[in-house]
Formats: C-alpha cells, structure tokens, sequence
C-alpha cells in the first residue's frame, strides 16, 4: 500500500469525522474563512458590510427577511446584494457584518450541514445545527477583532416540534435561542422596535411577513446602512420562508404585493401602522 | 532459466484477483439503475434499513454499489468529499459524475494492481442533466475499468439474467412507476415473488426537483407508485413499446463492459 499513502490525501483511507470544516482544515487549510489572523489594524471601515436581518415565528413556521444594502463606510458597495442563505431544506442563515467573510461562512455552513446528512443518511438536530454555526463563529473571533465582525442570525423548522426556531450570536459564538421574533445588524434596533409593537403570536404567514418588511421599512428609515425598498429598480427585500413543507424563497412579484401594501399606507402614514395604546 | 520458488506469473495473479472478485460481486443481489421520464432511478433489494447501497453524492449525482459493505462505503465517503469540497472550491456547478468516475476508476485501479485483495465491489455514478440526453451513468467495475452506459445498468449477482428480463420491457421515456414496475420484475424471477417494500431501497435523481435531485422513496409513497405501476402494467399490450428500443441502447447488457483482463481492454478512447 506504500505507493497509496499520501495519494489524495488519503481520500479514501482516512474517513475521517462527519465534520466537513475539520475536513477542509486538514485537506486544504487554505479554504476555510477567516484564516489570515495578521491583519495590520483593523480593517472595518474598508470593507463591505451586510446590515440588517429580521426573523420571526408564525403558526406554520418562520419567516426571515433582509435588506439588500451593503455599505462600506458611507459609500453604497452593492444595492442587491442577498443576505438570507438557504442552509439546507429546513433552516437558513442570515449574516450581518463582514460580508466577504459571511457569505464565505454561509457557503461552508452549507456544505456542512449537507455533508453530515449524507454521510450518516439522517439530518442534524436543529440544536446541532445551531451549535455547529456557533462553533464556527467562534472560530471568526480573531479576524472579528481585526475587526471581520460576522454575526448571523439561524432560523429553523423543527420538524420534531412542527415550529420554528429563531437562534441569535454574538462574535464570540452562542447560540442564544430567541422566543418569536430577533433581527441583527446596523438596524436591527430600529427592525426589533419595529417587529415588538407588530408581531403577533401565531399569526398568518401573511401577517407575519407584513410585520418584518414594515420593520425592515422602519430600520430603514433611521439607519444609513440599511436599504429601503428601491422602487425604481424594483429591488425588494429579500424574504424566505421555512415550514413543514421545506425552504422557500418568495418570488419578487410575491414580496412586491407586500412592499406596495407597506408603500401605500406609508403616504398617508409616514411612521406605518401604531399600536393601539390601550 | 530458473524460477524462483513461489513465482506466480502477473498474468496468473491478475485472474486470481480478478476471478476471487468476480465471486464475492456474485454473491450478493443485483442492483438496477434506469433512467425514466424525470431522470434516474436506483432499485435495490436490500433487507437492511441501515447499511444503505444507494446513496447522494452531491446536487445532481447519485451512487449505487454492491459487494462488499464496508468497501463500497469508504469510497462513498470519499466521493462525497472529492465532490463536497470541488463544489466549495469552485462551484456547485463544476461536480461531475465524469471526475468522480475518473477518481474512483483510479483509486479502484490502484487498489486491484497493488494490494494483496482487491475491492470485492461494483459501482454505478450517475448524473441526472436538464434533459434526458444529459444524464450520465457509469459503471466501475473493482479492477478500475470504467463503463459509459446508456438507458439502464444492473449490477451484482445474477446481473446478466436481471439485464436480459430488464432489456425486453425498458424503453426511454418511462413514467416513475412504470419504470419502478420494470425494474422489479427484472429484479424478480419470472413467477417468483416480489420482494415486500420493507426489503427495497428506492431512490431517484428527479431532474424536476430544485436544489438536490436525489430523493429516497419509501414508505406509503413507494407503495402507491408500486400499486399505480403494477396496475398499468396490465394493459401494456397498447404498442407503446417501439420495437428498436433495443438498438438505441448503445453499450446495452449485452456488450458488457470490461470487468477484468480478459475482457475488452478500456482503452479510454470512447468507443
């Protein structure tokens, strides 16, 4: 066998965990984000950044919308960039952040999940899944103090429970499970302001897709980094929808209905729907 | 000219290898891979739940093997990292049933001329495309040779047999419970029983499905598409069937490929 030793890296001799991150840290070390912890000083200010995510429950499962904006400093990097990840068939990330390194870490987060379904013929648990992005996070934590900040936020269906499940980070991992709704990034102040006064418990998938883009509207609205609908090049939120029957993302005519009921009712009241005082 | 003591001739030691191969192949049941109307179809009899002979490799690529377990399942493990981290590298679009038949036909190749014991396993890599004329299936057979089939594959025990009832009723463009139907009587002696859904393992590679295409069926949907193809197999006496389906199969059952060195040599010209 001598002749096969190294061959491939001993592809087929060494199986290895069911971990593809741990894979790809031994076979190309190379691959894996976040890895250069040199950085001279930190380079924020330079780099594009993903702002805001909102996610919430609803009866049949949840729902997470994003912007499109990515800002660097005070100058619009990209007006349509697409921050909401599909991670599998059940569950999808958003990043907020870095958004080099988020996108990078949302396209290995998917390969990892997938890879330990085909490996061992059975998905992960959603608290397994919600660690593993944790874990991953927490490996970001040096360039995240370069500052490569990516926090994301983790929603998923549980098909044991037949809910959805909303798990929020910080730099230094987590997972910190949240009860019917959370947002993250630059305006995700304003979107949980926003999603307190409007969520409602077990409501319609329509309702509760109405009340994140109003709260994307309103994050919006008083934050510079996060982009309001763009009328004129019809770029709307992007707005994914996970239940028993998988990931979907809604089409464009789909979401525009929903930001043309928003726009409307914002001509007439410019700070959106109130919540009844008493 | 002396021989030394215990010389066997490479020749002589290829055909044991191959020969001690071919037995263990034989031993276990045959496994039959079509293509129907939306894509591939993967049919084995398989008692177990848990050791799995039909597998995801990646979005639009499927696995079949038989022989022995816990050879074809390392190499499976190694296929789906050869295409997990080719599709991290560059792009989900750039995994190939084509590279990954390359890189098992070498690591099978290597593993027959060098170890003592080669690998006791068959294997079928298929790619489902956007249209039916896009679909890939190859064959591997344990000595590395590679197989570009058309239509249908069968593998495993009494692989000849299952291809010859499988060639008198296959036809391209098969709806999913008729080619299911197919399938299992070519699985099936003529007059035997079929086997029960609980000892099948199904799967498809649905071109119509986003994302992944492979999807395993079992359950109360495999028992409904095996009753809708048991109960339109009745009346198949509309000439549905074109009679030179047969010659369209190029590369058929019945020109096999190579499987050892006595058989046609792979030049890997493509013809």
């Amino acid at each position: 066998m001598a002749a096969q030793r190294g061959w491939m890296n001993n592809l087929f001799l060494d199986t290895g965990s069911t971990s593809f991150t741990e894979f790809v840290g031994s076979y190309a070390p190379g691959l894996l984000p976040g890895r250069f912890e040199s950085a001279a000083g930190s380079v924020a200010h330079q780099i594009p950044h993903a702002t805001t995510i909102v996610a919430a429950t609803f009866a049949d499962g949840v729902v997470m919308a994003g912007d499109r904006r990515a800002t660097s400093g005070n100058y619009i990097s990209q007006k349509d960039m697409e921050k909401v990840f599909r991670t599998d068939d059940y569950s999808c990330m958003g990043i907020a952040g870095a958004a080099s390194t988020g996108i990078e870490m949302a396209r290995l987060y998917l390969v990892e999940l997938e890879h330990y379904e085909k490996r061992e013929g059975r998905m992960l648990s959603v608290e397994g899944k919600a660690n593993r992005l944790g874990t991953m996070i927490r490996a970001n934590l040096p360039m995240a103090m370069q500052g490569m900040v990516v926090v994301p936020l983790f929603a998923a269906y549980d098909e044991d429970a037949g809910t959805g499940r909303i798990f929020s980070y910080d730099v230094g991992g987590g997972p910190y499970e949240q009860t019917n709704y959370a947002s993250i990034g630059s305006g995700s102040l304003f979107a949980r302001g926003a999603l307190k006064k409007l969520y409602r418990e077990g409501a319609s998938l329509e309702d509760t897709v109405l009340a994140c883009v109003e709260s994307l509207y309103d994050a919006a609205d008083d934050d510079s980094a996060t982009g309001g609908p763009d009328v004129t090049r019809k770029i709307w939120p992007l707005v994914a929808v996970i239940t028993e029957d998988g990931y979907r993302r809604l089409s464009d005519e789909e979401v525009e209905a929903y930001v043309r009921q928003v726009l409307d009712r914002r001509m007439t009241e410019p700070d959106g729907p109130t919540a009844p005082l008493r | 000219m002396s021989m030394p003591f215990g010389y066997v001739s490479p020749e002589q030691e290829m055909r044991d290898k191959a020969d001690f191969a071919r037995k263990g192949i034989a031993r276990g049941r045959s496994v039959v891979v079509l293509q129907y109307e939306n894509g591939i179809l993967f049919v084995a009899p398989n008692a177990s739940r848990a050791l799995h002979k039909i597998s995801e490799i990646y979005d639009r690529i499927g696995f079949a093997a038989v022989g022995k377990y816990n050879e074809f399942e390392a190499l499976r493990l190694g296929g789906i990292r050869y295409a997990d981290i080719n599709g991290y590298t560059y792009d989900r679009s750039d995994v190939t049933a084509r590279g990954l038949a390359n890189l098992y036909a070498q690591s099978l190749g290597m593993v027959f001329t060098e170890s003592r014991k080669p690998y006791e396993v068959e294997l079928v890599v298929a790619e489902v495309g956007d249209a039916p004329e896009d679909d890939q299936i190859y064959r591997l057979t344990f000595d590395g040779s590679v197989a570009d089939e058309h239509g249908f594959v069968v593998m495993g025990g009494v692989a000849d047999t299952v291809a010859g009832r499988l060639k008198d009723r296959f036809r391209q463009g098969m709806p999913l419970a008729e080619a299911l139907d197919v399938a299992l009587g070519a699985l099936t002696e003529p007059g035997g029983e079929r086997p029960p859904v609980s000892q099948l393992e199904v799967a498809v590679l649905d071109r119509t499905r986003e994302h992944r295409k492979f999807q395993r069926l079992t359950g109360a949907r495999l028992e409904r598409l095996i009753a809708t193809g048991a109960a339109g197999a009745k009346p198949s006496a509309e000439p549905t069937v074109s009679p030179d389906t047969g010659d369209a199969l190029n590369g058929g059952p019945g020109e096999s490929p190579a499987t050892a060195p006595e058989g046609d040599i792979d030049t890997g010209s493509g013809d």
